[in-house]
């Protein structure tokens, strides 16, 4: 039973352009899916490796403007009268390389930060991200600065003696988003119930033991890194090529907010936890819509991350696994030992 | 050479608010473990307090101000009671989680109450700088810079002459001896979190007047501030303070030889470069307060 529902869920997402018409509804179901895909990147760090990374925003955006860029071209002169300039290509080149070009600052920023743990960790992505920002806010001549890019053109594939697709309207980048919310949850579980996967959940429970049998930890983080940042610059790709123009503000601290409060809510270290959270938190603004400003949504939003840690520290998924699997156990594990942990 | 002048001149009343917000970030991190993103909006805070106190009650600029600070201390109290006390022993990544919730409640309380457009306070310094030779200094950054010597003063007697300040010290070397040797660890973190935010809120009381005040000035405050502890190194308020006035330096000089754009980039460059080569601080013998 538990094996089939994930295909049940799977069957009923894809079935919801079909009976919801309502615009404004298609459009959030679009962005949380794409917030989810993001989500789901960084609980392959944060859920697997628990390594907090508050700088995930960055791989996002990165992927967002290579891919925009790509498929717009540029005309940039660099330091020395260097001139470089690029024709647009087709979008889904741009999909491709803003992956990947994500992936490689992946490799870069966790070969560099690893060296760090715990609070300082943290503080070197938030330092990254605030960075590449500020890049993005400043270098005029290549991102147009806070004008914005503007006229990105929607996502296309071209398929040789058949034609092509393209995906103006909501319904198709409903399934684009889907697509690569699937693509995306199958190479995460490949991943995570690899050898691979092993480490990193060894070394996220005991980092010294885990070093001491062999596990070469600086490169399964990285590895991990290269996965998590990959994805999330596709997100970021989907959301360009999606809203059609990008500005400074997708590198914006809020945005990593939410994907970690996606993660935690959900339970992070479960392949269901970002889904799960991100579907609350990706329609709380939609239902606070109608009686709240922004403000008092944010107002919220932030008393119920602070309620979440409180309640559910485990995240939803876990409570609900363990509801069903173990209704009848009288001893309850895991109190017992926190409280030994609390002793002083 | 003017230009070298006034930036140093910029650089000391910056960096003298900077090592304000750094040491009270300083002592939260070092003794509580927590990593307090909240920072920023406490440094807002304060000038909100002082608006709402200077302007809107009409009282004197200077009692204000006091005001404004010793506001910034029981609203410290009050988070850390609220939302910390019940997180004792939850990992750090934990209470980070919360203290980012609390920033964002804060921020669009902030947002909700005030407005977004941003606010000025007069004081009662005189319009026209003073002139030195070919560099001018308005009087009232004169007086921040004063007022922030004098707090740094007043902390640093705080943590290293009073009974107080010793049983942080103590808290911060070794919390269980502490406590065995009768020293309340719950009201020194309730203390060590007022201090903090009390500091905090003495940095944005006196630079609101300087700028303007507004919801989104404590989003880079935290984060600046963590900068101004990693490079002084945890816990070292000497550090802390030197610390604070280094990266006004940077800022300074970025903003006038590279690009004003990247003047907010001086600080996590300096993070990001001092963490990889010196994850301990520039100043750090070993981890301790004082």
């Amino acid at each position: 039973m538990k094996r089939l529902v994930p295909y049940i869920a799977l069957a009923a997402f894809a079935s919801v352009p079909l009976w919801l018409h309502d615009p404004y509804l298609l459009n959030a179901f679009i962005t949380t899916g794409i917030l989810i895909v993001a989500a789901m990147s960084l609980n392959l760090l944060l859920g697997y490796t628990g390594q907090l990374s508050l700088g995930h925003v960055a791989f996002f955006g990165i992927g967002a403007y290579t891919s925009a860029l790509v498929s717009l071209g540029f005309d940039v002169e660099l330091i020395g009268g260097i001139r470089v300039v690029h024709e647009p290509w087709p979008v889904w080149t741009g999909f491709v390389i803003g992956t990947l070009v994500a992936a490689l600052c992946g490799y870069a920023v966790g070969k560099l930060s690893f060296k760090v743990r715990g609070a300082y960790f943290v503080i070197v992505t938030i330092s990254f991200a605030e960075v590449v920002r500020l890049v993005a806010l400043n270098w005029v001549e290549l991102t147009q600065g806070p004008l914005a890019l503007t006229s990105i053109p929607p996502m296309t594939l071209g398929f040789p003696g058949v034609g092509y697709l393209d995906f103006y309207s909501k319904q198709s980048n409903y399934y684009l988003v889907l697509a690569v919310l699937v693509v995306s949850y199958i190479v995460i579980q490949r991943l995570v119930y690899s050898r691979v996967g092993r480490a990193m959940i060894a070394l996220k429970e005991n980092e010294s033991l885990a070093v001491s049998v062999g596990i070469d930890v600086t490169r399964y983080l990285v590895l991990a890194a290269i996965f998590s940042a990959g994805i999330a610059g596709a997100a970021g790709s989907l959301y360009a090529h999606y809203l059609k123009i990008i500005d400074p503000d997708v590198f914006a601290f809020l945005y990593t907010v939410t994907m970690v409060i996606m993660v935690i809510s959900g339970g992070k270290g479960t392949l269901a936890g970002p889904i799960v959270g991100g579907l609350i938190f990706g329609f709380i603004p939609v239902a606070a819509r109608s009686f709240a400003t922004p403000e008092i949504q944010w107002i919220l939003y932030g008393l119920l991350m602070i309620i979440i840690v409180f309640v559910l520290p485990k995240g939803i998924v876990p409570a609900v696994e363990k509801w069903f699997s173990a209704p009848n156990t009288s001893v309850d594990p895991e109190p017992l030992q926190a409280k030994m942990h609390d002793t002083p | 050479m003017t230009e070298l002048l006034q930036h140093i001149v910029n650089t000391l009343i910056l960096g003298s608010t900077y090592a304000l917000l750094g040491i009270g970030l300083t002592l939260i991190f070092g003794i509580m473990r927590v990593v307090n993103f909240a920072h920023g909006e406490l440094y807002s805070f304060g000038a909100y307090a002082l608006y709402f106190v200077g302007v809107m009650l009409g009282l004197n600029f200077f009692l204000a101000l006091i005001v404004a600070v010793v506001l910034g201390c029981f609203a410290g109290a009050l988070i850390e009671v609220v939302l910390l006390r019940p997180m004792r022993g939850a990992d750090i990544d934990t209470t980070m989680l919360v203290m980012i919730g609390a920033m964002i409640v804060m921020q669009n309380g902030e947002q909700f109450v005030w407005g977004g457009v941003a606010k000025s306070v007069s004081t009662p310094f005189p319009e026209l700088p003073l002139v030195i030779g070919s560099i001018s200094v308005s009087w009232l950054r004169l007086f921040v810079f004063c007022a922030a010597l004098a707090l740094i003063g007043v902390s640093y007697l705080l943590i290293n002459r009073t009974k107080l300040g010793k049983a942080m010290r103590a808290t911060f070397q070794d919390r269980d001896a502490a406590s065995l040797m009768g020293v309340n660890i719950q009201f020194i973190y309730m203390a060590t979190f007022a201090i903090g935010s009390s500091l905090a809120a003495a940095a944005g009381a006196l630079l609101g007047p300087v700028y303007v005040i507004s919801p989104q000035m404590g989003n880079l405050a935290s984060l600046k501030a963590f900068a101004i502890v990693i490079l002084g190194g945890l816990g070292s308020i000497g550090g802390a303070t030197i610390g604070g006035f280094l990266l006004a330096l940077a800022e300074e000089l970025g903003a006038g030889y590279v690009s004003s754009g990247y003047r907010d980039a001086m600080g996590f460059l300096i993070i990001i470069v001092v963490l990889l080569f010196k994850p301990t601080g520039l100043f750090a013998r070993a981890e301790r307060i004082g």
